[in-house]
């Protein structure tokens, strides 16, 4: 029982919320539905962390879904890479279960509450689904689930712009899927296979061909919009301003981490690095944007009034970063790219669950309307202050390790100049995250105020925050597991020793 | 005795912040803990003397941050020195900022007793560091705990001095300070500090070596040299016992220490010497002294005199550095403590006038000596051992300089020093002339007027030390001299 269990695990971690969610649109009451939310969710975290710790074992988890043996059927494989972002998902997921309560019932009516729990499964499920699965065509599919389910989502943001800012969401994301699906087509024609693994084995035969280059080519424009790497970042800013807070948190952490994470296992383990980075110059091109999402990113965020959007804008920064480190293909590259996307996730996620505690108290998310919350609202301010110091890469944070990983890296692969931006933009974000500071903490609460409630934020939002800022000091201070998970990753994927 | 004793002694001051915010509201209990902690944590550090000087080298290593790169401890004499001077200095700190605050109705006192007890913990774990990383780690903990310090009024001004204060340090720290270490690691695949330096057998060339020194002294923004000082001017918005203790001892002197362990323990003073990279720095060090002296003249905020006047020490301190000799490095580790000592009189009389009479610039101080006896004698026992005079023990810090220039064949510092000098004694001496022998305007308290008994005790207590370490200076030579080893 206790083995089949776990044989079946890489395909339950899908299922699982993939079934909840309808089950909490035939609950309906707010209530069950956040409780299926909160089973599914932890249920999820839970055999992500056997399945990472399985993958550590074996090397790679393979499982062939109806028992059709690959690359018929379609595959699952969970390698350490894979693992780590499930981990990352999964978990985030979890924790915006314990916080979505009571923020989501301060922004949405009552009895639309049901729709949001069933929304985040699907969404969850899809994301997962990119992260588990060994298959090209299912990868898109699961893109979709995703996809679909978070425009749904953004749309339900208490603002009328949030229906704007869905619909261009969803054009531009549904540019990038029909992009990734003629990718995935024209490599399709010329290998006759969707298997991961297989295409690996059969690319090689025509990489000559321009079919297989502009396949690449499309998988990964599509991607990098679903990425907001520049410049097709223009959908992200207003989709994470306008969503429920809580849909910000969420999908902060994880939505664009898992489109980086999808377009270099298309990228390394599909085409490989040689051909990717060596017969065709993707690396400059890829460096090169990076550099300019660190750079314009970090500008853009300094001259917001909407904190919201300020974090938005620090996140297209922040993708830089991770495809900075990733499009050095090298070991060391690849590894800090993973640790800044995991790390950021964690960051970006505490912060944004901070600004909805305070937004759960003003109901409004503009820097002068946080004015005074650092006495009014000591302990999320208190949170908003270490997640910000661990944006800004101070030591004893998550954000440290980052920067620690991906400076070693760009300094060994010789780009000393995309070191200095990334030096650059860390002191950029010294500003942006000081802004809010000051407001929190120097500005008076203004007399005739009258926030929407009172007092700290609810224990279920404090507990989920917390515990994601605990997470960015524990890895501040012992990073040594993180680092050694990663870079077997890397190792995994471009080779080198772990 | 137990290496683990290290680790407590850096984590002591932070875990007494816990029951010095319990009791804030009995303002008595919280500065008598205060206190205690203090005197506790100084005993704990001076248990140490004998084994050092012995040539123990404790170490202790707490977890690994990253693959190979512990957040360890490990005390050697300088880090001792550095230790010695801030615990000793913190309870009398925390017995004089006691008066000032209640003499000046300060708020929010409990805040301020916890972050100062931060910063010591920070102070601590800098000098106790064995790595860079470690170093590191302690350095931004100290700048991100005296911000709140820093900014403690809460209004416009101090908001400002606060945006340049943090501006200027972090920019430093994260732009130039942590790609050195980065680099640092990547060449010699070692950041700890090692007696000798790291380099020796890595192949860094002269030129490169001179740009990873320049990394280190412009990122230690702590070590003020131009043009990275002027966050010590903006941190003069705090009330006067973070000025006294941080901005004139344990945050400045954890820039020029920084400085100081870099060189002789990254570099090596042997490695510099040969290659020249830290050549530059020698003048580089005397155009701020100069500079800043000159600045100091000009200030008629005492306090932002002072801080000029720390800039332009602090600055003798990298330049004995920069020499790259036993004999400039000695004369840098002797004078954090001449200058520990004389400054933090300095301010604290500064404080005492500012309670006593609510005067802050240098023009209203004229005939004040009369009312102020006890805090201008020690003015001006401080400023003669700042200006480098027997019998105070500055003189002995600026002989080793002296001495150390001579060693290398740098004669122009003499120059420089001479006419530091000078320019020292016109813009100290002229606080306590002023004050004794100008006639005082029709304002002027009458009578005895000195600041509360809390306040002129501690800086009695350390203008007597300016003095005694004139005669006992032979000791802190020999003991930091033991940091070499028998290696030159």
């Amino acid at each position: 029982m206790i083995t089949a269990f776990f044989n079946q695990m890489p395909v339950l971690v899908v299922v699982v919320p993939l079934l909840a969610a309808p089950l909490c649109v035939l609950a309906h009451r707010a209530f069950a539905a956040w409780l299926i939310y909160c089973l599914a969710s932890w249920a999820a975290f839970a055999m992500a962390f056997l399945l990472f710790v399985e993958a550590k074992i074996a090397g790679q988890v393979s499982y062939a879904v109806g028992n059709w043996a690959p690359p018929f059927g379609i595959e699952l494989v969970i390698d350490t890479y894979s693992a780590l972002v499930l981990l990352l998902v999964t978990g985030v997921a979890a924790l915006t279960g314990l916080y979505a309560r009571k923020s989501i019932a301060s922004e949405i009516a009552i009895e639309r509450e049901y729709l949001v729990f069933a929304l985040m499964l699907l969404c969850l499920a899809g994301l997962v689904g990119i992260t588990v699965t060994g298959d090209a065509f299912n990868l898109f599919v699961f893109l979709e689930i995703s996809s679909l389910s978070s425009y749904a989502l953004i749309a339900m943001g208490p603002k009328r712009r949030a229906l704007l800012s869905s619909f261009q969401y969803l054009i531009m994301g549904t540019v990038g899927g029909t992009f990734l699906l003629i990718g995935i087509g024209l490599i399709f024609m010329m290998t006759g296979t969707l298997n991961m693994a297989d295409l690996a084995d059969r690319l090689p035969e025509v990489y000559a061909t321009r079919t297989a280059q502009a396949g690449l080519a499309f998988i990964v424009v599509g991607l990098s919009l679903k990425a907001a790497l520049m410049p097709a970042h223009i959908w992200l800013p207003n989709a994470y301003t306008y969503a429920p807070s809580a849909i910000s948190a969420f999908i902060a952490a994880t939505a664009t981490k898992v489109a980086v994470y999808a377009l270099f296992r298309f990228v390394f383990t599909v085409f490989g690095a040689g051909y990717a980075f060596g017969t065709l110059p993707l690396g400059i091109v890829l460096l090169a944007l990076a550099a300019v999402s660190m750079i314009a990113g970090s500008l853009a965020s300094i001259f917001q009034t909407d904190v919201k959007r300020l974090l938005a804008w620090s996140s297209v920064a922040q993708m830089g970063y991770i495809v900075a480190g990733f499009a050095l293909a090298t070991p060391g590259g690849v590894s800090a790219g993973l640790v800044h996307l995991l790390n950021h996730g964690l960051i970006k996620g505490a912060l944004f669950m901070a600004v909805g505690a305070m937004v759960w108290r003003v109901r409004a998310s503009s820097i002068n309307d946080l004015a005074g919350l650092g006495r009014a609202m000591p302990l999320t301010s208190a949170a908003f202050v270490i997640g910000g110091l661990s944006l800004i890469g101070v030591p004893a944070t998550a954000g440290f390790i980052s920067k620690w990983a991906l400076m070693s890296a760009l300094f060994d692969a010789q780009h000393y100049g995309v070191m200095a931006l990334l030096l650059v933009a860390s002191l950029l974000s010294i500003i942006y995250v000081g802004r809010v500071i000051e407001a929190l903490y120097f500005r008076p609460l203004p007399d005739d105020v009258s926030h929407h409630k009172h007092g700290e934020a609810p224990l279920g939002m404090q507990v989920a925050t917390w515990a994601l800022i605990a997470i960015n000091v524990v890895i501040g201070l012992h990073a040594t597991p993180e680092l050694e998970a990663s870079a077997r990753a890397a190792a995994a994927l471009v080779g080198g020793s772990a | 005795m137990s290496s683990l004793w290290l680790l407590i002694l850096v984590a002591w001051p932070a875990l007494m912040a816990a029951p010095i915010a319990l009791v804030g509201r009995w303002p008595n209990v919280r500065e008598t803990v205060s206190v205690l902690t203090g005197m506790a944590l100084l005993v704990g550090v001076a248990r140490f003397i004998a084994p050092i000087a012995a040539g123990a080298r404790p170490e202790f290593s707490v977890f690994s941050i990253l693959p190979g790169l512990d957040l360890a401890f490990a005390l050697e004499p300088f880090g001792l020195i550095f230790a010695l001077i801030a615990a000793a200095l913190w309870p009398l700190t925390t017995l004089y900022a006691a008066g000032y605050m209640r003499g000046n109705d300060e708020p929010n006192q409990t805040r301020f007793f916890i972050c100062f007890a931060l910063a010591i913990s920070a102070a601590i774990g800098m000098a106790l560091s064995a790595n860079l990383l470690t170093l590191f780690v302690f350095y931004e903990m100290m700048t991100l705990v005296t911000y709140p310090l820093v900014t403690h009024h809460g209004d416009i001004e101090s908001r400002n001095g606060g945006r340049v204060y943090i501006g200027i340090l972090m920019t430093t720290s994260i732009g130039l300070f942590l790609p050195a270490i980065v680099i640092t690691w990547l060449i010699a695949g070692n950041v700890d500090f090692t007696p000798g330096g790291v380099f020796a057998g890595t192949g860094l060339g002269g030129l490169a070596a001179m740009g990873l020194y320049s990394l280190f002294i412009y990122g230690v923004g702590k070590a003020a040299v131009m043009p990275m000082h002027r966050w010590l001017p903006a941190a003069m918005v705090a009330p006067t016992p973070v000025s006294a203790l941080l901005h004139a001892v344990a945050v400045v002197k954890a820039g020029v220490f920084s400085v100081l362990k870099i060189t002789v323990y990254i570099f090596g003073i042997d490695f510099l010497h040969v290659t020249g990279a830290s050549q530059p720095f020698i003048w580089l060090a005397a155009f701020t002294l100069l500079a800043a002296s000159v600045v100091a003249i000009y200030c008629d905020n005492l306090k932002k005199r002072l801080a000029y006047s720390t800039i332009g020490q602090l600055s003798y301190i990298v330049l004995g550095a920069a020499l790259a000799s036993r004999l400039g490095a000695t004369a840098g580790g002797l004078h954090i403590v001449t200058h520990a000592f004389g400054k933090i009189t300095l301010f604290f009389c500064a404080g005492a006038i500012y309670t006593a009479v609510h005067r802050k610039y240098v023009s209203q101080l004229n005939g004040l000596g009369r009312a102020m006896p006890l805090t201008f004698t020690a003015f001006t026992i401080a400023a003669i051992s700042l200006i480098g005079l027997p019998p105070m023990a500055g003189a002995w810090s600026k002989w080793y300089l002296m001495s150390g220039a001579l060693d290398v064949q740098t004669q122009m510092v003499l120059v420089v020093l001479a006419l530091s000098s000078l320019l020292n004694i016109v813009y100290l001496l002229d606080i306590p002339a002023r004050a004794f022998f100008l006639p005082g305007d029709d304002k002027m308290p009458r009578g005895f007027a000195e600041a509360p008994a809390a306040c002129v005790v501690p800086l009695m207590v350390t203008a007597s030390a300016c003095l005694v370490l004139f005669f006992y200076a032979r000791p802190i030579i020999a003991f930091i001299d033991t940091a070499f080893g028998s290696a030159s």
